[in-house]
């Protein structure tokens, strides 16, 4: 599978390291070449220097050919704009965004959009931990 | 008309001046709290400090009541989840954003955002009509981009010149509405002659833009 992954943070670096390990093809997107430096010595993919929510970055990394996109940068907007961008201009079969605003998340649900909110998840995860 | 603005920086600012002085009622959601200081010091208590891509904050905007709804803040992604957080959750019914790159016009129309101003673009625009690098240009888009009105200036070296309307071949769904020659405006008929150096205003579905330049400008 091709994936394209906007933002190398510690969730995007570890789901690159993963996939890559697994044998996928992954791109990584970040606005900033610092945030490479997260990716495992292993990682086999590719490390491209740009902007998610322009097309022309997107292209770039592969975006037209790509299977899967996820968007998990820090702002919220910016995965959701780049994740529409995506699955609308590109029509990207597999598209997700981390939305960390719970009320946001439920929104772009409603509009199609499979977003996923650590927030929920996380709080979940806890409540069931404490009250097992 | 109760607008609300997202965004106080200087667009957001004089815009709700402006927009107030027309006698509307404003409200201006903006995150940093100095800016929020500088409106309520200047234009009165019109400002709320907030997020205005939070559905919770719009809430207490009242965006519910909102007959238009305005995104001008400095980002293109915090201006689009504004305008669809107004729209679908809170059904505002006239919707603006401010984009700053032009490509993201297209993508904003796709997402349901029709109304989208990119100072970037009308700055190309004012260079192209004021500095005619082309003999077409743009001058505005009617009907959601269903049509469009062209201006076109005739090249001395264009088969056009000489040619009466009714011998141009122009395509159906385009119409020749205004030719500007040196003497003045006419509205051109059947007969009318067309010269060089005259520019003809063409209203036109945007598919046939290039068929109407060949024939206008050819050579």
């Amino acid at each position: 599978m091709k994936v394209v992954i906007m933002g190398c943070g510690r969730v995007g670096s570890r789901l690159a390291a993963l996939l890559d390990s697994e044998g996928h093809q992954v791109t990584v997107l970040d606005v900033n070449s610092g945030s490479f430096r997260r990716l495992v010595p292993t990682f086999k993919g590719t490390a491209l220097l740009g902007d998610g929510t322009d097309e022309d970055s997107l292209r770039k990394a592969g975006i037209e050919e790509a299977d899967a996109f996820v968007a998990v940068t820090q702002g919220d907007n910016r995965n959701v704009m780049a994740a529409q961008i995506a699955k609308h201009i590109f029509n990207v079969p597999k598209v997700i965004c981390r939305i960390y605003d719970p009320l946001r998340e439920e929104l772009y649900q409603t509009l199609g959009l499979d977003a996923v909110s650590p927030t929920t998840v996380l709080a979940q995860l806890l409540r069931e931990k404490l009250v097992e | 008309m109760y607008i609300v603005v997202v965004g106080g920086g200087t667009v957001g600012y004089h815009l709700s001046k402006a927009l107030l002085g027309e006698g509307h009622e404003v409200l201006v959601i903006e995150k940093d709290a100095a800016k929020v200081e500088r409106i309520e010091e200047e234009l009165g208590s019109i400002c709320m400090q907030g997020d205005g891509c939070e559905a919770a904050t719009l809430e207490e905007a009242g965006a519910e009541r909102a007959n238009l709804f305005v995104a001008v803040t400095d980002e293109d992604e915090d201006n689009l989840v504004a305008c669809q957080v107004a729209k679908h959750k809170f059904n505002v019914p006239r919707i603006i954003a401010r984009i700053g790159n032009p490509k993201n016009e297209a993508l904003f129309k796709k997402l349901g955002i029709d109304v989208t101003v990119s100072a970037t673009n009308l700055i190309l625009e004012y260079i192209e009509q004021e500095v005619p690098t082309h003999p077409l240009v743009h001058l505005r888009e009617l009907r959601k981009g269903e049509l469009e009105i062209v201006e076109v200036k005739i090249p001395s070296t264009s088969t056009a010149v000489g040619k009466q309307v009714k011998e141009l071949p122009l395509p159906s769904g385009s119409l020749l509405s205004l030719i500007i020659k040196e003497e003045g405006v006419q509205l051109p008929t059947q007969d009318t002659t067309l010269e060089a150096e005259d520019r003809v205003i063409a209203v036109t579905k945007p598919e046939l833009e290039q068929a109407l330049r060949n024939i206008l400008t050819g050579s």
